[in-house]
C-alpha cells in the first residue's frame, strides 16, 4: 500500500503522524535507510521498500541543554541524545521525564510519537521523543 | 589578519579590507591589481548582516574588483575550503597568484541569534527541529568520549585555560587574559558537560594569505612557508548517522591524504592549530591527528606538552577559544598563525624552531574538516 509514497523525510514524517516509523529498506542490496532517502547511498539504486522499525532502543549518548534556541527556552533545562534502534539504526532526539541522575548510556527508551506544535507553515513535522 | 575581536559600526568587507591591507604589506613585491588573478572567500552567514555574495563584496573592497571572486561556505570551515580552492586555482595553472581568505561580523547579534546562526551548520530535520543546538552536538560526543574513556571536564577545561593563557601572549586576540580552572570549571553550563568556558568566542575578524606555485614565491616574497599536504573530507551531515560518536572520520581521512602528500607523519609536527571550537574538539583532535593513541587525549592535555615550550604546542595562538572564532575567517586565521611561527614572527608566543606546522579547520559537527600542513622550507 505504501511502496508508491516517496522515500522522502516530509513522508517519514508524515508516517510518524500516524503512530509508525518507518524506514526505506534498499530493494538492490538491502540497506535500511532512516531516515529514508531516494538514492540509496551504498549501491546508488532507486528502488525501495516501506519497512516499520521498532520505536525501542538504548541510549548512546546524550546531554542536557542549558542554552537554547528562542522557540526552546522555556523548555531549558532539557535533555535530548541519539537512540540506538533494531537494526543499528540511530536516530537523535529529545529525551523526556529524565533527570540528569537518570540518564544513563545504555538505558532503554522508547519513541513516543509526540505531536505537531508548530504554527508556521514549513515545515510541519511531528516532534517524537523518547520516553523510558 | 585584522584584529579578532568586537569591531563596532564595522561591516565585514570593511574588517576583509584590513586583512588584505596587511596581506599586500606582508607581500611587497606583489602588484595587488596586476598580479592576483582570483578571490576565494570563507563566510559562513548572510544572516548576520543580510548580506550574502561575499565574494564580490570582500574582492570590491579589497580593491580587486574585476577578478573572479568566490564564497566558499562550509560552515565554520568555509575559509579551510577557500583555502583548498586556492590550491585548485594555482596548481591546475588557472591562476599563478590567488587571495584566499574569511570573514564573519558576528557581535552585533544577540547570542540568542548568533546561537541560532550557527545551528544552521547542522541537519535541520533531526536536529535543529528537535531543539539540539550546536553545542548539543560537540557535548554528546563528549559524553560519549568520557564514558568510553573515562575522560574528564577537568581535562576539557584544562585546554580553555591553555588557550587563554595562549591568547594572553597574542595582541590580535579577542580575549588576552588567562584564566584559572576554577574559573572555568565552575562557568555556566551551556550544554552539559560543556560550560561557557568550554564554547569558543563569538568574534568579528578576517584573515587572508596570498598563495602562488611553489617556483613564484621568490618572485614576491623573500619569507614564503610552503604548503606541502592538503586534504578535505567530508562526512554525513546528521551527526546520528556516524559509526563512531567520540572521533571525526573526516578529520582522519582529511589528515591521512594531508600527512601521504607531505610525506610528514604526525610525530614531525612542531605545532599545530587545531579547530577548538569546543574544548573537547581540541580533544579530540589530538587523537584524530594521531598526536596520541585513541583515547589518551585527557592524559595529552595533562602532559603540558600541548602547551607552549612543550614538544608539540596546539593552539598557539589562543585557538577559538581566546583568539576567538569570526566563523568564516577561522581556517586563513590558523594559516596565518603558522606563517608567523614559521617566519619567525610570533614574538612572545614563538615556537623555537618550528619547521612544519599543521591546520584542522572542521565545519559543523565534522560534517567537514580541512587539513594543511606547512613547513619554512621546500622539503
Amino acid at each position: 500500500m505504501s511502496e508508491q509514497k516517496p522515500f522522502t523525510i516530509e513522508q517519514f514524517y508524515k508516517f510518524l503522524k500516524q503512530q509508525k516509523l518507518m524506514a526505506g529498506q534498499c530493494l538492490k542490496c538491502r540497506k535500511i535507510h532512516l531516515p529514508p532517502r531516494p538514492l540509496c547511498d551504498n549501491c546508488f539504486s532507486q528502488e525501495f521498500e516501506w519497512v516499520e522499525v521498532s520505536g525501542k532502543g538504548k541510549l548512546l549518548t546524550y546531554t542536557i541543554i542549558f542554552v537554547a534556541p528562542h522557540q526552546f527556552q522555556a523548555l531549558t533545562p532539557y535533555a535530548v541524545g541519539i537512540v540506538e534502534l533494531e537494526n543499528g539504526l540511530k536516530i537523535p532526539g529529545m529525551l523526556q521525564g529524565l533527570t540528569k541522575e537518570q540518564l544513563k548510556i545504555g538505558m532503554e527508551l522508547t519513541l513516543d510519537f509526540g505531536s505537531c506544535n508548530t504554527t508556521q507553515q514549513w515545515p510541519q513535522w511531528q516532534r517524537y521523543c523518547f520516553k523510558p | 589578519m585584522s584584529r579578532f575581536g568586537k569591531h563596532d559600526g564595522l561591516l565585514a568587507r570593511e574588517i576583509f579590507s584590513e586583512a588584505a591591507h596587511e596581506a599586500f604589506i606582508r607581500c611587497p613585491k606583489l602588484d595587488p591589481k596586476g598580479d592576483v588573478k582570483a578571490l576565494f572567500i570563507g563566510h559562513m552567514g548572510e544572516a548576520y548582516e543580510h548580506q550574502g555574495h561575499m565574494g564580490a563584496a570582500a574582492a570590491d573592497w579589497a580593491g580587486l574588483t574585476g577578478i573572479p571572486a568566490t564564497r566558499t561556505e562550509s560552515a565554520c570551515a568555509s575559509s579551510g575550503a577557500a583555502l583548498r580552492a586556492g590550491i585548485y586555482a594555482t596548481m591546475s595553472g588557472l591562476a599563478d597568484v590567488v587571495m584566499v581568505g574569511g570573514v564573519e561580523k558576528m557581535t552585533h547579534r544577540t547570542t540568542v541569534e548568533v546561537t541560532e546562526y550557527l545551528a544552521m551548520a547542522s541537519d535541520y530535520p533531526f536536529e535543529q527541529w528537535h531543539g539540539i543546538t550546536f553545542p548539543a552536538l560537540f557535548a554528546m560526543m563528549a559524553t560519549a568520549h568520557m564514558h568510553k574513556y573515562g575522560t574528564t571536564e577537568k581535562q576539557m577545561a584544562l585546554v580553555a585555560v591553555k588557550n587563554h593563557y595562549h591568547g594572553s601572549l597574542n595582541p590580535k586576540a579577542q580575549m588576552q587574559k588567562e584564566i584559572t580552572l576554577e574559573a572555568a570549571l565552575s562557568s555556566k553550563c551551556v550544554a552539559w558537560p560543556l560550560k561557557l568556558y568550554d564554547c569558543s568566542l563569538i568574534t568579528d575578524g578576517a584573515s587572508c594569505i596570498i598563495l602562488t606555485k611553489p617556483e613564484l614565491a621568490s618572485k614576491y616574497t623573500d619569507m614564503p612557508v610552503h604548503i606541502i599536504g592538503s586534504g578535505q573530507a567530508s562526512d554525513s551531515i546528521g551527526l546520528y548517522e556516524r559509526k563512531n560518536l567520540t572521533s571525526l572520520n573526516a578529520t582522519k581521512l582529511a589528515a591521512k591524504t594531508a600527512y601521504e602528500m607531505a610525506n610528514t607523519k604526525p610525530k614531525d609536527v612542531d605545532l599545530a592549530e587545531v579547530h577548538d571550537c569546543f574544548t573537547f574538539a581540541e580533544l579530540m583532535a589530538y587523537e584524530d591527528l594521531d598526536f596520541c593513541p585513541v583515547g589518551e587525549s585527557g592524559k595529552l592535555i595533562e602532559s603540558g606538552e600541548t602547551r607552549l615550550g612543550g614538544s608539540i604546542p596546539v593552539n598557539t595562538s589562543g585557538g577559538l577559544k581566546a583568539k576567538g572564532h569570526p566563523v568564516g575567517a577561522t581556517g586563513t586565521a590558523q594559516a596565518y598563525e603558522i606563517y608567523l611561527q614559521l617566519t619567525g614572527q610570533a614574538g612572545k608566543r614563538q615556537v623555537k624552531d618550528a619547521k612544519t606546522g599543521l591546520t584542522l579547520n572542521v565545519g559543523g559537527s565534522g560534517a567537514t574538516s580541512a587539513v594543511h600542513i606547512y613547513r619554512r622550507d621546500a622539503k
